[in-house]
């Protein structure tokens, strides 16, 4: 099983590379569409600007390929920007479409807290998750955002309150997703990844 | 349901060894930055930042390599900066493995440095620190490692790189610096009313106190210190559970 990382060119794609390592995963860097068709899974870290991933996603002519292998099954990880992503859009770039492999739109967090929301913060946990089997329910995990998916609908399996409630982790079928980012966020962080691994396999 | 409040050890850095010093002063050695950095990750430090003191154009290769083998080291954030002029030096600081830039000197120099870096990285991942010093009733900038006066309110700089795209503020009270006597909570209380985004306290910590006064007179959203951990004199484990017993949320390492 090797998992194959799609390279928008985002801060955090060696850190997820170096996480992946530390478990003994192998994984290697997608830029050209056929490596994203013949991935056995596919894993999209993204950190800062929505429009900038879609344009990568779109200049490199990945869009396709990606929503292709999502819809047939291949295992699919999300991480901050690549959960976003899955929606139909965000308020952070109105002119540019998301993947829309979910219903709905991305927003701002409330301006009612500090943002970014950066730090570590904790889960609420809205149904049984395959991704964080076997961690606590209050431990913490790093994020680092100012959008975030409001809307609950049942692929989110768990929330996080900061403002207000936002989606914190997706699982729909083998579509994952977290807001969080596990590279960035200690031992919790690393068992997520660990189950991603696992239930790659 | 509230962030952890963040204890950040900070590795001042010259070439490939870590050193220390009051104000630049007297630096001596404390240790292999890539060990120390997997001590704190293993102790339960939320976040590490490391500054390259010397900011020389000629070692900056040094440098990188060090960032480069601190991230390898790390499942938590790693904030670098010390001599980033340009979109192009936090670039390279980012590549190396970071995941934030902070910004000081030429920031001050150069404001739009703030707004091109957050353009490119998102704000997240730019810190703006600013070095600050008590004057009459405020508090003024100072540049080049507090050996120069910036002809700036520390206050209104810190709104200003706000407004350009600063994600946080890493605020180091000069005054406090080096003096074991905790935290200008005044200080750090008074730049975190005034703006939007995360505050890091710095310059002054000793004991849990100082910690704990920090999080809630001085309103700090992160606190950093550096010798305190280096030398052992303050574990993080126990500084920690020092500040939940006292109800200030934190991350409790397993």
């Amino acid at each position: 099983m090797k998992i194959t990382l799609l390279d928008s060119g985002a801060n955090n794609v060696a850190s997820v590379e170096r996480a992946l390592q530390r478990l003994g995963a192998e994984s290697q860097r997608a830029t050209a569409p056929q490596c994203i068709a013949n991935a056995e899974a596919l894993l999209l870290p993204g950190v800062g600007h929505f429009e900038t991933l879609i344009r990568v996603l779109d200049e490199f002519k990945l869009r396709e390929p990606l929503v292709d292998a999502i819809r047939g099954g291949v295992p699919f990880l999300g991480i901050c920007l690549g959960l976003q992503t899955l929606y139909d859009g965000s308020d952070e770039a109105p002119e540019v479409t998301g993947l829309q492999l979910l219903p709905g739109r991305v927003r701002a967090l409330p301006a009612i807290a500090k943002l970014p929301h950066m730090g570590w913060n904790r889960l609420l946990i809205k149904q049984k998750s395959r991704l964080l089997e076997g961690i606590d329910a209050d431990a913490y995990f790093y994020f680092a955002h100012t959008y975030a998916a409001i809307e609950q609908r049942e692929e989110a399996v768990a929330a996080c309150s900061y403002g207000t409630e936002f989606v914190a982790v997706v699982e729909k079928e083998n579509m994952y997703a977290v807001q969080f980012h596990p590279e960035k966020s200690g031992e919790a962080g690393a068992q997520v990844l660990q189950n991603f691994l696992r239930l790659c396999a | 349901m509230s962030l952890a409040r963040r204890i950040i050890p900070c590795l001042d850095v010259d070439g490939d060894r870590v050193v220390k010093g009051v104000n630049f002063v007297g630096l001596r050695d404390a240790g292999e930055p890539a060990e120390l950095a997997a001590r704190y990750n293993a102790e339960g430090a939320d976040e590490l930042v490391v500054l390259d003191i010397a900011a020389s154009r000629d070692r900056r290769p040094t440098f990188l390599g060090t960032v480069r083998r601190i991230a390898s080291e790390l499942a938590i954030p790693l904030s670098a900066g010390g001599g980033i002029r340009s979109a192009e030096d936090a670039r390279s600081v980012i590549r190396a493995g970071a995941d934030k830039i902070t910004l000081n000197t030429a920031a001050v120099a150069r404001p739009e440095l703030i707004s091109e870096t957050s353009l490119e990285f998102g704000a997240q991942a730019v810190v703006l620190a600013i070095d600050a010093k008590r004057d009459g009733d405020g508090w003024v900038v100072m540049v080049r490692g507090g050996r120069e006066l910036a002809n700036r309110d520390a206050i209104a700089w810190a709104k200003e790189g706000v407004a350009l795209g600063a994600g946080e503020i890493l605020v180091t009270s000069m005054d406090r610096d080096g003096t074991k006597s905790g935290f200008d909570t005044a200080l750090t209380a008074a730049i975190s009313s005034a703006v939007s985004v995360p505050v890091i306290a710095s310059g002054g910590a000793m004991l849990p106190a100082h910690f704990a006064e920090v999080f809630t007179a001085g309103r700090a959203d992160a606190a950093l210190a550096a010798s305190i951990f280096h030398d052992h004199i303050q574990p993080i484990r126990e500084l920690k559970e020092f500040l939940f017993a006292r109800g200030i949320p934190v991350r409790l390492p397993c």
